[in-house]
């Protein structure tokens, strides 16, 4: 048992600051973006959240650049990148996507002007990976407190926002009627989501941060029927893949090829995809059995929502006139 | 015209909703003129027009969504307030993927607090309400059903749940029966004017067709045009009062208790949009 359990956890993995850091930062981060995740894909802005990842890596760029602390690059880009997009109008269903690939388009082009530089002048040509592909072992201790106290804020922000965001992701009318300001509360929720993306990008990469924002979100979507169970499952599966995904990276220092361990941010992702796959394979045997046994289960799992609805107008107007 | 519009209220009460001469411009277009009429108390009053006619942006501007260019929407004889929960609202459709985890009591309590900042904290209350709305509107078999999954008629009774639970004194439903099969359309139909009468509700309910909300409509808002009249069915749908609305001739058939709307042949090659308000109008 002790033996076991000695070659999967590494005696003093926990004694370690940088793992330390790294679980405290990791996990913190990664159950926020699984509350903002949730919201990024109910109202469809998924594409702006991993907009926000890549143009944060312009920030951390010109951080290396300035020699100043990366997350004030990351956060501060991702934000400016949050208000050039309610700009243009990322609130409107149409011109979302466009907002979105405009605002991508510039920050990318910046980022790679800025790498270019780190490369050319500062030759820190290290620069590019870790912004990109990011290390959560590489987290300089002085920037915790900063990084935990801003991945709060944009919790509380979002916390704040629950009910007027569930409101409008059913209909911006309907929530404008019964008296939410739609536009404030989606511009609020637009820059809670570019901290918490900005966040996600110093923790595991800029490139890798759509995993965290999406991957557990997508995984929780498919568990649960109640908006507020999907944000807690949400949360405890990124956390919980954070911190296997450090535990794995740990252990791969005696995987191939010996004495290179592999990245963290690989272990996550991975760990990520896979909760996601046995989750779908899970339901999908689930809703195979159930729809021999009652066909009405077909429709709730979407598979034919129109035939389902249309040979269904019996079972609606049976149900429905008993209770009356 | 013939304005059957004023002296309209049938019921005894002042008027729930009233608008006042309303105008509306939209990008240089004259979309709404000079649109008055008024809804009692527990009346249900028919929005009856072809698509396009102007129904929505009228239930918009009694919504506050829109503001008008000119007239006023008086909500129990008083300017309509800018937020205002008193006046439920069921949207033509709702955009809810079938995978969205919101059951349809989660959509009914929003009704009840979804303007409010933080997380909903469990109340024994609000449950009791939201179950006794369900119950009301026939929704309680699939009250824990994602509201996504569900058929047409299911979303709009809970859509009708969720509008109700604020106890607004007016609803205004947009096309409800719009994409509902012939079952569903009717039992919807009931269940709006059961409400309305139980609870001296006010109700607007647009459509672009008037029969199936024949036996429960108190009285038509005919639009076409940007223009309306009002009045009893009897009284607006008549051969005279919608060619004078829509500037053509146009004849109305009574066929066993359907009404059906046509224009006089050679018109409607003549002017598009007056083709399509006829077909809109037009029992199938």
């Amino acid at each position: 048992m002790g033996g076991f359990w000695s070659h999967v956890v590494e005696p003093g993995f926990f004694q370690s600051q940088t793992v330390q850091v790294a679980l405290l930062v990791g996990g913190v981060v990664a159950a926020i973006s699984g509350v903002v995740g949730v919201f990024a894909v109910l109202r469809g802005q998924s594409f702006a959240g991993h907009a926000f990842g890549d143009i944060s890596a312009a920030g951390g760029a010109g951080a290396f650049l300035l020699n100043i602390s990366p997350l004030f690059g990351f956060l501060g880009m991702s934000l400016v990148a949050a208000g050039c997009m309610e700009a243009i109008g990322v609130r409107r269903v149409r011109g979302r996507d466009v907002a979105t690939g405009v605002v991508l388009g510039a920050g990318l082009g910046t980022s790679a002007l800025f790498l270019y530089f780190n490369t050319t002048l500062h030759s820190t040509s290290g620069a590019a990976i870790s912004v990109l592909f990011g290390s959560l072992f590489a987290i300089s201790t002085s920037t915790v407190p900063a990084v935990v106290a801003s991945a709060t804020g944009a919790l509380a922000v979002v916390l704040l926002l629950y009910r007027p965001l569930l409101l409008s992701s059913v209909g911006d009318d309907i929530a404008a009627s019964r008296g939410v300001a739609v536009r404030v509360t989606g511009a609020v929720f637009l820059m809670a989501m570019a901290a918490t993306v900005a966040l996600a990008a110093i923790t595991i990469g800029a490139i890798l941060s759509t995993a965290l924002l999406v991957g557990p979100a997508a995984t929780a979507l498919r568990m649960t029927r109640r908006p507020s169970t999907a944000a807690v499952t949400a949360a405890v599966i990124g956390a919980a893949a954070t911190w296997l995904g450090c535990l794995l990276a740990y252990d791969s220092y005696y995987w191939p090829p010996v004495d290179h361990g592999w990245p963290v941010s690989f272990c996550i992702v991975a760990v990520i995809l896979i909760s996601y796959l046995v989750v779908e394979a899970a339901r999908s045997h689930r809703f195979r059995n159930a729809s021999v046994r009652d066909g009405s289960e077909i429709r709730a799992a979407g598979v034919t929502p129109h035939l389902g609805a249309a040979s269904d107008g019996g079972h609606d107007a049976l149900g429905t006139s008993r209770t009356d | 015209m013939a304005d059957p519009a004023s002296g309209m209220m049938a019921g005894t009460g002042p008027p729930v909703l009233e608008l006042d001469g309303i105008g509306v411009w939209l990008s240089g277009r004259e979309v709404l003129r000079d649109v008055r009429f008024g809804i009692g108390p527990g009346e249900v009053v028919g929005l009856i027009g072809a698509n396009g006619a102007g129904k929505t942006t009228i239930i918009r501007v009694v919504l506050g969504l829109l503001s008008p260019t000119s007239g006023r929407v008086l909500i129990a004889g008083r300017p309509r307030p800018r937020r205002n929960r008193s006046v439920g609202y069921v949207p033509q459709k709702i955009s809810l993927d079938p995978e969205m985890p919101l059951r349809s009591r989660d959509l009914v309590a929003l009704g009840l607090d979804g303007h409010r900042l933080g997380v909903p904290l469990p109340s024994r209350r609000r449950r009791e309400l939201v179950d006794e709305m369900l119950r009301a509107v026939g929704a309680t078999h699939f009250a824990d059903a994602r509201v996504g999954s569900l058929s047409g008629g299911e979303q709009q009774r809970v859509m009708i749940a969720h509008a109700l639970i604020s106890r607004p004194k007016l609803l205004l439903l947009d096309e409800p029966l719009a994409n509902l099969d012939l079952r569903s359309e009717q039992e919807v139909v009931d269940l709006v004017a059961r409400i309305a009468k139980d609870q001296g509700l006010a109700v607007l309910i647009s459509a672009h067709d008037l029969n199936p909300l024949l036996p429960v409509v108190d009285r038509v808002v005919y639009v076409a045009n940007g223009h309306v009249a009002s009045g009893t069915t009897d009284e607006v749908v008549t051969s005279s009062v919608l060619t004078e609305l829509y500037g053509h001739h146009v004849d109305v058939i009574r066929l066993h208790g359907r009404i059906l709307v046509a224009a006089s042949p050679g018109l409607s090659a003549e002017r598009g949009e007056l083709e399509d308000s006829i077909d809109g109008a037009t029992a199938v």
